[in-house]
């Protein structure tokens, strides 16, 4: 029993080797000349247009969902006029970004680990490095890039709608007109609470691409492999996304800006 | 190393864990030769071609590619070098999420200015698919082509930069004897008009008969026998006719 919790630890650790190695390798091509702009914008297409409509419906009932579930409290302590002000902070500061970045690991993180995978399999990676591209710019540097600056965007376009989703949530009941929801809304906020949200989403991006290509790009055992791949990149990227969300909000506490 | 050689690999070690795969390899290939491995599956014919191109490294040995050792080469070299080999992959390796026109045109993208590009991609990709009869499937993505088909397509993208050498991982593996025999034919024709040297690995003896000018027995991870198809058919060496039986 200890034997086998040592290897499983150890394998941890090299496997966290492993990926810290890989995503050394992506900071040192991605400031190597001749960038692959196409595929980059390429990829910003699939990763950021295509997720659009899954965010932006999630979002929504986001909400949605979270001013109906919140009126009930605050009614009860008198507060029902504070539901756009706590409604927006709770879902700028935390929710938006999260559920965001965890559809996002589910779509992009499963998508790149499967389509690299599938690509390693089938020696499609081997046939680009014996054609004098190299792979790993191709493929890692412009996907962990478009995830990057992609899910900020999608986190930003989230916060919008999940905000309009509140606006109809404080309505079913009650009744508060579109500029006074607005106005509450941003009198609640400070940049404090949009700008420490807004740079962890781009970790959040960052970790979401780097673990979908490493899984991918090191798939093994063919079709099973690829499988494993995909599924491993979303277990992986949602638990990070978590683990960054918590380094985030303790160093925001320490800078004071909670 | 032969005057005319253009691959010379020397005693060359490859190893996975305990697994050794090639014990003290030798072969060379001189221009314009056809040169068949021919080994037992497992028998490490796809590593010794992975070996050469440096997609895997070997653990021992010297490998030399048109005079120059690729073990000594840093990555530009080495995609230099690369842009006057083909290799066409047992798996055909079609980049699936792109048209056969795309798939010639991506090794050009490294290895030509964007002006050449400009001026000779269009013809360069028609003249290849012509060579293997295929131009008509140009703008046809690589799901919508059979078997043979993507092999001929994979055999002229690896033709694409009219290379000097040309690798050819199980060429025949997966196909219909006709087809087989088909692109073993192919693969003669092309060496010919683009005066390569290849080199082969199969077990399929038909297309060994058809393409080879010298086989080299792959067993037990070294060179055990080289000779012409027909001398190696004449063997009494029992570990030799196992193959020819």
């Amino acid at each position: 029993m200890y034997k086998v919790f040592k290897i499983e630890e150890s394998n941890f650790l090299i496997e966290i080797g492993n990926i810290s190695k890989f995503a050394g390798r992506f900071f040192r091509e991605v400031i190597k000349p001749k960038q692959e702009y196409r595929e980059f914008l390429n990829q910003c297409y699939w990763i950021g247009f295509k997720t659009l409509t899954l965010v932006g419906i999630t979002a929504f009932i986001m909400g949605l969902v979270l001013t109906i579930q919140s009126r009930p409290t605050l009614v009860e302590f008198g507060a029902e006029s504070m539901l756009p002000a706590m409604v927006s902070v709770s879902l700028i500061r935390e929710i938006a970004p999260v559920i965001t970045a965890l559809i996002c690991a589910g779509k992009i993180g499963s998508g790149i680990g499967a389509e690299l995978g599938s690509m390693r399999v089938t020696e499609q990676i081997d046939a680009m490095e014996v054609s004098g591209t190299n792979p790993f710019k191709y493929l890692v540097v412009t996907r962990v890039m478009a995830a990057t600056l992609m899910v900020p965007v999608l986190s930003s376009l989230a916060n919008a709608i999940s905000l309009y989703g509140g606006y109809l949530g404080v309505n079913i009941r009650g009744s508060v007109s579109w500029d006074l929801y607005w106005f509450q809304v941003f009198d609640a906020m400070s940049f404090g609470d949009i700008i420490p949200s807004m740079i962890k989403t781009f970790f959040f991006g960052f970790a979401i691409g780097i673990i979908g290509c490493y899984m991918g790009y090191f798939s093994k055992k063919g079709t099973e492999g690829v499988g494993r791949s995909a599924t491993t990149a979303v277990i992986v990227a949602s638990l990070l996304v978590f683990i960054i969300d918590l380094i985030a909000v303790q160093v925001t506490d320490l800078l004071g800006l909670t | 190393m032969g005057n005319n050689s253009i691959v010379e690999v020397k005693n060359l070690y490859k190893s996975f864990g305990s697994n050794h795969v090639l014990k003290d390899f030798s072969m060379s290939v001189k221009a314009g030769e056809n040169m068949v491995v021919l080994g037992k599956s497992g028998s490490g014919k796809s590593v010794l071609i992975k070996c050469i191109i440096n997609l895997i490294e070997a653990d021992r040995g010297d490998i030399k590619i048109l005079d120059q050792s690729i073990q000594d080469m840093d990555e530009d070299e080495v995609d230099k070098l690369r842009a006057q080999i083909g290799f066409l992959f047992q798996s055909n390796a079609l980049y699936d999420s792109m048209t056969v026109r795309e798939n010639l045109e991506f090794p050009l993208r490294r290895h030509w200015s964007r002006e050449q590009r400009k001026m000779g991609a269009e013809h360069a990709v028609i003249e290849a698919l012509t060579d293997v009869g295929l131009a008509h499937t140009i703008d046809m993505m690589p799901s919508e082509l059979s078997g043979g088909m993507k092999k001929r397509v994979a055999l002229a993208r690896s033709l694409i930069l009219k290379p000097r050498v040309i690798l050819y991982d199980e060429p025949t593996t997966g196909l219909d004897p006709i087809t087989s025999r088909e692109i073993s034919e192919l693969m003669v024709t092309v060496q010919k008009k683009y005066n390569a040297s290849s080199i082969i690995i199969s077990h399929d003896m038909n297309c060994i008969r058809i393409t080879s000018n010298r086989v080299i027995m792959l067993i037990d991870g070294k060179n055990y026998s080289e000779d012409t198809f027909e001398n190696l058919q004449k063997s009494t060496d029992p570990k030799i006719r196992e193959f020819f039986d």
